[in-house]
């Protein structure tokens, strides 16, 4: 039997505690173990974002880290995203801009997009389309989705 | 009983709401197959074959059966034989056999990644491990990857039983080409003596993927009564029921199946693959629920691409700019088994244009690559580019505007499709006219090696079987419920028709999508087809709501059914009034309002569209740009303008990536090289620019509110629309697709521009 | 994934210990971005996993204007990427790391690990090449350093023996008068491995215009990546002009030995090196003229 690891993380600002095999992806335990299924398994390679976490706030693809990785760190998850009982602004313009078709991608869209905003507050086009290269979709040929961006960029901007 | 809702002037429809379940897909709740799970769940893993074509000798499952963790092992074995229901059948047959084939291998392997055994185990680390632990005996058989190639003789024969349906005299020689069409309209040897240009190219063109990101994925749960419920990832509930109902020999009503939310599809979610491998193995295993997911090499390698080609087209035109005559040879790999889309692009290739002489062959061919499944307008984009290409040369050559030549040369109402059907009422003159007329046409191009191009396309659109079912609650709001499965915002275009048709506000609807015990019968959602037959059905049911309605009021007020009218959300006889909500009420305490209707419809207004593309390519790398992007399509009305928006842009993509870089990559034996995203390379955020669409709207005579199907039409001109680009920027005319850099360089170097430094 | 054990190191001696008693099944973690894909795939199967981004001195980033750059084998690109000092000093070298995939790679990618892929495409390693970076490593036998050019020895094999590991980079301190920069082709705006990458080291004399010293590097055309040492020296004491740079690109291209694949032809890898080396040339000597004075 594979020896498991306990693990102590902060997921959502929530404590956790989970015990997993070094083999399990975050992925994997976030999807499988905590039932956290919002981070979407798609191509499980590291090459289509739609796993996008926030690691320490850092944008990573949890198919990449390993569960026992992330000891005493804190990840956010689409489902941290929201504000309670709320949308996020991001979440909000990608509603009104219909920035979704069949929404598989669309969670690690969102979670890139705040670690975007959250360091570059008044992104050009330019700089948007780079940071979000490591999210693809194949629905929307991105039209919606860099405008929802730039819509809420302006938005956070007046809120502050 | 009419609703009054005037061509003119809509309630709902040509609104953009936001649909009610995207909420749960910007938070992550929505549910996919990739979601789903039950207690006491297996995970499910399969064999696939290392080589492209082989000879199955044995199969040894003992060893993976007896590791630790799991619970079933499957090879075809499993899987019940159809030799009597063949025969019985008779050529249908054939295509059973392939289908079970396709699932689990049975005699040969006919491609990399063919899967051959699939193992249920209680974590998916251990599932895989098991089936490294299946020992396979391979008689290495020599694949044919190439269509010419697979066509002449001496070449390696996947199917020992194939005959051609092209020989009709009796030809009884093992072959790969499985059928021959054939379109054919005057004479296209006169038609070629009244020319005075003809232009005549070779065309190729690679294997492609839809590229959904959602991998396939089903879960089954047999239970131990012999009762089979399916959640998975498909397009069509109703399809994936009777597919595996064939494949299992079970009665469809023994199979629930259950449709989840889709992360997409585009043609490559209609054909089972894991559906029936999950089943067998919960049956196998106890009756535990069975979870699959394929990894995205194994989406790549083994379901289902579109086809590459081999395609020549000629085409004459006198010096007025009329198209004289024009010809086709095109060649498809079908991968593993017969039938390509080659029948359908032989159709709609010259279709937007009149041409008194033409003659189409299409040639269906067999070769170790995965089956092909449909792409969006299957078949067509790659066809569509050959004839845009040489329609550009053509014009160029007299000294035509292009779209002024498309003009000249564009089909009209009353014209005759090349499958011979007339053209009712349609827009392919109205795109034209609102490309020439868009500031992007006109716009100067600023530097070197900037180019701009055109092309059109035309697309049929599918109609198919539909039903809907309503139920009218006591507070007005009125349940929609269809087996139409939603891939990106048909609920809500359902709802909104309903909504139109029933005079009542879109938020008192709600749509779902239910699985195959609750809802009627629907074809999948494919060929651009929910919005319109569904929406036919969810139109009709209007209409017998309403209908019914006004005869239970009838009864209540003691009048003739005919006297009771309804008109802007009130039902009315004489003096009499009751609003929609407050006859509501009343029923609702008496006999419960229900109400269902189903159409299929034959009757199916196609579309048209022309893009714009500036590019700029580095002439020292052969890198194309693009720069802007404007895609004219006429969708007949627009239920939803946001949402038939995306679909342009999205379809616009799609072509983009098929135009400069998507190709599949076979070493020599027949392995996938590129099976994955990294390789596989689809448009990126940088990659494309803000696609411009815009919305032409010429009602389509066949629907109430004049829907014709949106969804596949734009996927069709980019790959020309950009090869011309390409042609302006730097005067070389591509003939193969992708037109990635290497190849573009190819082409330059050929035509004499020196190699650098 | 074949099951395996994880160790996160709390020193190099650790590390180095274990590396030794487990040979061929173990390696050590880092960002983790390639070796946890080829464990998926089969291509390492491994009984242990030793996490070496705990140990203080992997983590290490520091400039001194007369040492140069220590980076340490862990530090991942998104915090070299962010750094002033790199960012003032090290341009040339931002070029090539910030290429390494999207954010999401850029947040765990480390350049050792890069490095230690080994990979014949691998990005940094051009840059690092031309930078004429020394990799420290550790080992049972105590601390020895390697130019990085000989680091790599074949497709994904290194110069590192039983026991071993990297522990950082050193990069010496810019000149006066000395620009860098890395240039790739890549068939997409960014998530693709490179087609071909060149690296261009330049010094200008006083003048401003003359070369002193140059240096090239290639990626993705040979086993390893490669010093092109004639390109270099051919630019040696002449105006830095575009015939030079010409002749410069086309003695780099003849070195280049690289196959046909699924990302290039041959053909098509030999003219875009001499394309690469040319326009990574032009911006090395852009930077060389704003960079008036050296880090001193």
């Amino acid at each position: 039997m594979p020896n498991k690891v306990l693990v102590h993380a902060l997921i959502n600002k929530n404590p956790v505690e989970f015990s997993c095999e070094p083999r399990q992806s975050l992925l994997e335990v976030l999807r499988d173990e905590l039932g956290l299924t919002g981070t979407k398994l798609a191509c499980n390679s590291g090459n289509c974002g739609a796993c996008t976490v926030l690691l320490d706030s850092l944008p990573v693809n949890a198919c990449l880290v390993l569960a026992v990785e992330i000891e005493g760190k804190a990840v956010t998850t689409i489902e941290g995203i929201s504000p309670a009982g709320g949308l996020h602004i991001l979440q909000q313009k990608f509603l009104e801009h219909t920035a979704l078709q069949c929404g598989i991608c669309t969670p690690g869209f969102i979670v890139s997009s705040v670690a975007l905003l959250d360091r570059y507050p008044d992104p050009s086009e330019e700089q948007i389309r780079h940071w979000l290269a490591g999210n693809l979709c194949r629905c929307t040929g991105y039209v919606n989705i860099v405008r929802a961006v730039q819509d809420a960029a302006t938005r956070l901007r007046e809120n502050y | 009983m009419q609703s009054n809702s005037s061509q003119s002037s809509f309630r709902v429809i040509g609104s953009s709401p936001v649909r009610p379940g995207d909420a749960d897909k910007v938070s992550g709740q929505a549910l996919y197959g990739i979601d789903v799970t039950l207690p006491d769940m297996l995970f499910g893993a399969v064999l696939r074959s290392p080589h492209a074509h082989a000879r199955i000798l044995s199969i040894d499952t003992r060893q993976a059966e007896a590791l630790p963790g799991v619970k079933a092992v499957i090879t075809a074995a499993d899987l019940p034989d159809l030799t009597e229901k063949i025969a019985s059948v008779g050529k249908w047959g054939r295509y059973l056999q392939y289908q079970n084939d396709n699932i689990l291998a049975c005699d040969k392997v006919l491609y990399y990644g063919h899967a051959l055994a699939a193992v249920a185990a209680t974590n998916e680390h251990i599932a895989s491990e098991a089936v490294e632990l299946i020992q396979v005996t391979y008689e290495v058989l020599q694949p044919v990857l190439d269509v010419e190639q697979a066509m002449q003789e001496g070449a390696p024969i996947l199917h020992a039983d194939l005959r051609s349906g092209a020989n009709k005299s009796g030809n009884q020689a093992q072959t790969n080409l499985a059928s021959h069409v054939q379109l054919t309209r005057g004479d296209v040897e006169k038609g070629f003596a009244l020319a005075s240009v003809i232009v005549e190219r070779e065309f190729h063109s690679a294997t492609v993927h839809q590229g959904y990101l959602e991998p396939q994925n089903a879960t089954a749960l047999f239970s131990a009564s012999g009762q089979l419920t399916i959640w998975c990832s498909t397009q069509g509930s109703f399809s994936v029921r009777g597919q595996v109902a064939e494949i299992l020999q079970i009665q469809p009503v023994h199979i629930r199946v259950i449709p989840m939310e889709v992360g997409g599809a585009f043609g490559g979610k209609n054909r089972v693959y894991l559906e029936p491998l999950a089943a067998l193995l919960s049956r196998k295993s106890g009756h535990k629920p069975v979870k699959m997911v394929m990894s995205h090499s194994e989406v790549l390698s083994a379901t289902g691409p579109t086809s590459a080609s081999a395609i020549r087209v000629k085409m004459g035109a006198d010096s007025a700019g009329r198209i004289t005559a024009a010809t086709a040879r095109l060649v498809y790999a079908a991968g593993a088994f017969p039938d390509s889309p080659v029948g359908t692009a032989a159709g709609v290739l010259f279709a937007p244009y009149r041409i008194e002489n033409f003659l189409v062959d299409g040639y269906d061919v067999v070769v170790n690559k995965p089956w092909t499944a449909s792409y969006r307008a299957p078949g067509v984009s790659n066809a569509v580019f050959t004839c845009e290409v040489l329609i550009d040369e053509l014009s160029e050559k007299l000294g035509f505007d292009p779209l002024e030549f498309r003009m000249l040369n564009g089909v009209h109402e009353g014209d005759q499709r090349p499958d011979g059907q007339e053209y009712q009422r349609i827009g392919f003159l109205e795109t034209l006219e609102a490309a020439r007329k868009h500031p992007h046409y006109t716009t100067p191009l600023s530097a070197p090696h900037q180019g701009r191009g055109v092309a059109s396309g035309f697309w049929s659109n599918g109609g198919g079987r539909s039903s809907a079912s309503a139920s009218l609650n006591s507070d007005g709001s009125v349940n929609l419920v269809t087996g139409s499965v939603d891939l990106t915002g048909t609920r809500l275009t359902l709802a909104m028709q309903l909504a139109e048709t029933l005079g009542i506000p879109i938020e008192d609807i709600k749509a779902s999508v239910t699985d195959t015990d609750s809802t009627g019968f629907a074809d999948g959602s494919w060929g651009s087809r929910t919005t319109f037959a569904t929406g036919q059905a969810v139109y009709k049911l209007g209409q017998n709501l309403l209908h019914l309605l006004g005869e239970r009021l009838a009864e209540i007020w003691q009048v003739p059914t005919e006297q009771v009218g309804y008109a802007d959300g009130v039902f009315s006889a004489g003096e009499q009034k009751l609003t929609f909500k407050e006859l509501a009420a009343i029923l609702s305490e008496n006999v419960p309002v229900v109400a269902s209707a189903a159409v299929n419809p034959t009757d199916v207004g196609p579309s048209f569209a022309t893009h714009i593309v500036d590019v700029e390519v580095d002439p020292e790398t052969g890198q194309t740009r693009l720069l802007r992007y404007t895609a004219v399509q006429d969708v007949g009305k627009a239920i939803h303008p946001a949402y038939v928006e995306g679909q342009i842009q999205g379809a616009v993509t799609q072509g983009i990536g098929w135009a400069l870089n998507e190709e599949y990559i076979y070493a020599e034996g027949g392995r996938l090289l590129n099976p994955s995203f990294l390789d596989y390379r689809i448009p990126t955020c940088p990659d494309v620019p803000f696609i411009e669409p815009v919305i032409v709207e010429v009602p389509s005579p066949s629907h109430p509110y004049g829907v014709r199907g949106v969804g596949e039409m734009s996927i069709v001109p980019p790959p020309g629309a950009i090869a011309n680009a390409i042609y302006a920027a730097v005067g070389v005319r591509m003939e193969v697709l992708p037109m990635s850099p290497g190849r573009i360089l190819e082409a330059l170097w050929a035509k004499g521009l020196p190699k650098s430094p | 994934m074949q099951a395996f054990d994880y160790i996160a190191a709390k020193s190099i001696e650790q590390a180095v210990s274990l590396l030794s008693q487990h040979g061929e099944n173990a390696r050590l973690l880092s960002g983790g971005t390639d070796l946890i894909g080829q464990m998926r795939s089969g291509l390492h199967r491994l009984a242990l996993l030793v996490d070496i981004k705990p140990v203080p001195e992997v983590n290490v980033l520091s400039y001194d204007p007369l040492q140069g750059l220590i980076i340490g084998a862990a530090v991942p690109c998104v915090r070299l990427c962010s750094d002033p000092a790199v960012l003032a000093h090290y341009p040339g070298l931002v070029d090539a790391v910030s290429l390494i995939g999207g954010v999401q790679i850029q947040s765990r990618a480390s350049l050792g690990g890069n490095l230690c892929n080994a990979s014949p495409a691998a990005d940094c390693i051009p840059a690092l090449i031309v930078h004429e970076a020394e990799c420290v490593i550790a080992g049972p036998g105590g601390y020895r350093k390697v130019a990085v050019g000989n680091f790599c020895t074949a497709p994904g094999l290194t110069i590192l023996q039983e026991g071993e590991l990297l522990v950082s980079l050193h990069l010496p301190p810019p000149q006066a008068h000395s620009g860098l920069s890395y240039l790739r082709f890549t068939p997409r705006s960014e998530m693709d491995i490179a087609v071909v990458g060149a690296g261009a080291a330049l010094t200008l004399r006083e003048d401003g215009c003359t070369v002193e010293t140059a240096r090239i590097a290639l990626g993705a055309v040979a086993p390893t990546p490669l010093l092109v040492a004639e390109a270099g020296e051919v630019l040696a004491g002449r105006m830095a002009s575009a015939a030079a740079f010409e002749q410069a690109a086309r003695l780099a291209q003849k070195a280049a030995q690289p196959i046909s694949d699924l990302r290039g032809t041959s053909a098509f890898r030999k003219h875009l090196c001499a394309v690469l080396v040319r326009r990574a040339l032009q911006r090395a000597l852009s930077r060389a003229n704003e960079n008036q004075v050296g880090a001193g």
